[in-house]
């Protein structure tokens, strides 16, 4: 009987203690964790909840399949680089790129406000569909609902997937070992600035456009050289990097080092996080992966990923070393150190 | 990115620590305050700590606008948040700071309109645009900050924009400087200096620290060679027995203060008589007022206001990290019953707080005996 | 407190009486207040130190040259001390009562 299984059962013996759901909730971080760990997990999921990844994978009538769901709901729809659409298709992809598997089917279900454009909607359709034909998946079905003005902020869109697992790729962050490689796909934080200056609150303006895209055609690209060597990959999405390797820590109980001057950043994105006093590494990326892979095949599966069309960019950022235990250190350029935590909601702007 | 790239070239930054190294006697043990909280941030985010010898003690100082205001300030400043047609717009700073009956988040979680704004002119316009509402913005900052919401209260005055006020919270620095030295607890060789706050005031308003406590000043920028400068600065200061207001932050603070940004300060506050700080209790002629000729547009005449006071529980030890008296780790509800995740005061929820700065930056790193540098 | 960033002024909006102006940093623009600067009003391609949307002061380009300058520098006139320590001189002048300079390079 695994440990979850004797934790749960009345909601008294529930970890999760806030007496109303916050934005914060959502936002990737620390606050959504303890929502999942604490409420979700036990009395829905049969894995423990430090065993949880993007996407599950299990047998069904003598078949490995991998399955992942996902939700959408991004303000404003439209922005530079996507839309809610690609980044439904693309998103539910990239959990199951990561997790080793090929996406091959999903479904889609469409929560529209009432009220909104068919116009929009159409746009919408389309470019999932665009999305789906590049990356090679079938949509076999969906649902509909319609909900007053008011609510959904236009649209809401879920998504669930299936894929197959890709050969000889195992992910598990319990094989994660000292010594291991971080290697980062390309540049951070396009995505959570684009978003941020889309809804205009802020005032600023800049070139900079969302990173949406499949991650497979990478993934592949590694793993047809050393699938293997793989540990654990992650789609560094709403919490940014800094909370995907704050998950590993904790799951693999050792320490992520980064090197400051190996990670990869646009200008544009740079200077809209010094102007608002963000950390680059907390924001939202959705066209990038983490992969911690061993470290004899770790300039093989770098040098796979440059050689492949949109990996050129990609780095080596880091090793996983003893300590310190379960958490994320940053070296900086001239021998300092720090400590990157989760952060415990959404990146919010400062002034001071 | 110009002006900040080449303040953090790692050549300098070694060459700087050897001289720091070199300069730093080792039979004594400096305290240095930074009395500013951006400065605090600032030494953790580039990890300086790291690169300065153990016999340098950087100790934070109360700089930090959250961190000093009361809580009390928070709950009157929500009581108009939950006024119908009404926006609270404030700076991200504010948005977790934790209220008697929650943050400006939870809040708006519960249904008040609470909005995040960048700059206060943006809050302004915000007015401008929903001329249905009624907006207030929750103003806090040293004298860096106060002279941009007096521009853009003489904005609102000269547009006639009536559908805005200001709650203010402005606060002064050199106060609170002084506080810090009245204090029995504290012992300090040195300053180092506000710098964005001194683009507005100067650096004359430091001189009675070097003349009257005989410690030295140098009023720094916020990137590493900055900080690394001003600590060399310090140094040689303290070796030669000296004691002086000096301007390391020299292409951006002018001696003087800015002439202009102190007019339009003194056209629209006035100094309170006296003001709580969480912390450091009342303190006299330290906070900024909006004066009569602006009344229309102050949100504690707008409004009645409760005017709560909230004491933070008697085992939270704010003040006395806030003083500098105690190191975050050293309260008793530290990583304990207070993190950033359900933070029981300001310290662990501003970015500039120390008590957050050491949790994001360090705290476990202290966990650990040992970390070798090397894979 | 007080988080500002360089930035260079590329705009000034005309409708305002030249107290707005557009400012950018790393490629990323924000419409920025100059009323702070009415003494010394900056114009297009000058520097400024921004704090929320408000221009707070010029950016001397001078004084950051000097600065530089003076960083490289450190730790060079001690080091020459130091050599000149090594010949004995420094010590037969602090044994007959002379006092060295102060290292000033500020």
């Amino acid at each position: 009987m695994n440990e979850k299984a004797l934790n749960s059962g009345t909601p008294a013996a529930l970890r999760f203690k806030d007496t109303q759901i916050e934005m914060a909730h959502g936002a990737g971080g620390k606050a959504s964790r303890r929502l999942v760990e604490g409420l979700f997990a036990p009395l829905l999921l049969d894995a423990p909840a430090d065993r949880l990844t993007d996407a599950a994978h299990f047998e069904v009538g003598g078949a490995n399949i991998a399955f992942t769901t996902d939700s959408f709901v991004v303000h404003p729809l439209r922005f530079p680089g996507g839309s809610i659409g690609e980044l439904a298709v693309n998103g539910t992809v990239n959990d199951l790129a990561v997790s080793g598997a090929r996406a091959r089917t999903m479904v889609v279900t469409f929560i529209l406000e009432e009220g909104l454009s068919t116009a929009t909607l159409e746009a919408e359709v389309r470019a999932m569909s665009t999305a789906l034909q590049r990356a090679g998946v079938i949509m076999v079905g969906g649902d509909t609902k319609v909900v007053e003005r008011g609510k959904a902020d236009g649209m809401y869109i879920t998504t669930a997937g299936i894929g197959s697992p890709i050969p000889g790729v195992h992910i598990d962050a319990q094989t994660v070992r000292p010594g291991d490689k971080v290697l980062l796909s390309g540049p951070i934080g396009d995505h959570g600035i684009t978003i941020l200056l889309a809804r205009n609150e802020l005032d600023l303006e800049a070139d900079l456009c969302s990173d949406t895209r499949s991650v497979l055609p990478l993934i592949e690209a590694i793993a047809a050289e050393t699938a293997s060597a793989i540990r654990w990959m992650r789609d560094p999405t709403r919490g940014g990097v800094a909370t995907s390797l704050n998950e590993l820590a904790r799951d693999c109980g050792l320490a992520v080092e980064l090197n400051e001057e190996e990670i990869p950043m646009r200008d544009a994105v740079r200077g809209a996080c010094e102007l608002l006093g963000l950390d680059p590494l907390h924001i939202a990326n959705e066209g990038q992966f983490l992969a911690v892979v061993s470290p004899e095949y770790a300039d093989i599966a770098l040098n796979a990923l440059q050689q492949t069309e949109g990996g050129e960019e990609a780095r080596i950022i880091g090793q996983i070393r003893e300590q310190p235990a379960n958490a994320v250190v940053v070296n900086t350029r001239y021998g300092g150190t720090r400590i990157v935590d989760m952060l415990v909601g959404d990146p919010l702007p400062r002034i001071c | 990115m110009q002006y900040v790239d080449e303040f953090r070239d790692p050549e300098l930054i070694m060459k700087a620590s050897e001289e720091i190294r070199r300069l730093a006697d080792p039979s004594r043990h400096y305290r240095i305050m930074e009395v500013c909280g951006g400065h605090t941030h600032a030494i953790y985010r580039f990890g300086l700590k790291d690169i300065l010898p153990e016999n340098i003690e950087l100790i934070h100082g109360p700089g930090c606008p959250v961190c000093v205001l009361p809580m009390g300030r928070i709950d009157d400043g929500l009581v108009i948040a939950r006024q119908p047609d009404t926006i609270f717009a404030a700076f991200g700073d504010m948005m977790r700071v934790p209220g008697a009956h929650g943050s400006p988040l939870e809040h708006k979680a519960r249904g008040a309109d609470v909005r995040i704004v960048y700059s206060p002119a943006d809050a302004l316009e915000m007015a401008r645009k929903n001329p249905d509402k009624q907006v207030m913005f929750f103003a806090i900052g040293f004298e860096t900050t106060a002279p941009s919401t007096a521009l853009t209260l003489m904005s609102a005055m000269k547009q006639d924009i009536r559908n805005f006020s200001v709650f203010c919270n402005h606060v002064t620095i050199v106060p609170a400087i002084r506080a810090i030295l009245d204090s029995p607890d504290m012992r300090l060789d040195g300053f180092i200096g506000p710098g964005h706050v001194s683009t507005v005031i100067g650096c004359r308003p430091y001189e009675w620290i070097a003349k009257a406590e005989g410690k030295p000043v140098v009023t720094s920028g916020f990137e590493p060679l900055d900080l690394l400068q001003s600590i060399v600065m310090l140094l040689k200061q303290l070796e030669s027995g000296e004691a002086k207001v000096e301007n390391q932050y020299k292409r951006v603070v002018p001696w003087e203060g800015n002439h202009a940004a102190l007019k339009v300060m003194a056209e629209v506050f006035e100094l309170r008589p006296y003001f709580e700080w969480r912390g450091l209790g009342f303190i006299s002629q330290s906070a900024l007022r909006i004066r009569d000729k602006y009344a229309v547009w102050d949100a504690e005449r707008r409004y009645t206001v409760p005017e709560t006071r909230v004491t933070d529980p008697k085992s939270a030890q704010c003040g006395e990290v806030l003083k500098g008296v105690l190191k975050p780790a050293q309260c008793k509800l530290f990583g304990k019953e207070c993190t950033p995740e359900h933070p029981i005061g300001a310290l662990m929820v501003s970015s500039e707080g120390s008590c957050a700065a050491y949790y994001n930056y360090e705290y476990r790193k202290a966990l650990v005996t040992s970390i070798s540098a090397v894979a | 407190m007080c988080l500002a960033i360089p930035g260079r002024i590329v705009e000034l909006v005309a409708e305002q009486n030249n107290e707005v102006g557009v400012v950018e940093v790393a490629g990323v623009r924000r419409k920025v207040q100059l009323g702070l600067l009415a003494d010394d009003m900056p114009v297009t391609g000058d520097w400024v130190l921004i704090h929320v949307g408000f221009a707070m002061s010029k950016i001397s380009e001078f004084d950051a040259a000097e600065q530089m300058r003076l960083l490289s520098m450190l730790g060079e006139v001690d080091q020459a001390m130091e050599e000149v320590r090594g010949y004995g001189q420094a010590d037969t002048a602090r044994e007959s009562g002379v006092h060295e300079p102060p290292h000033r390079l500020n």
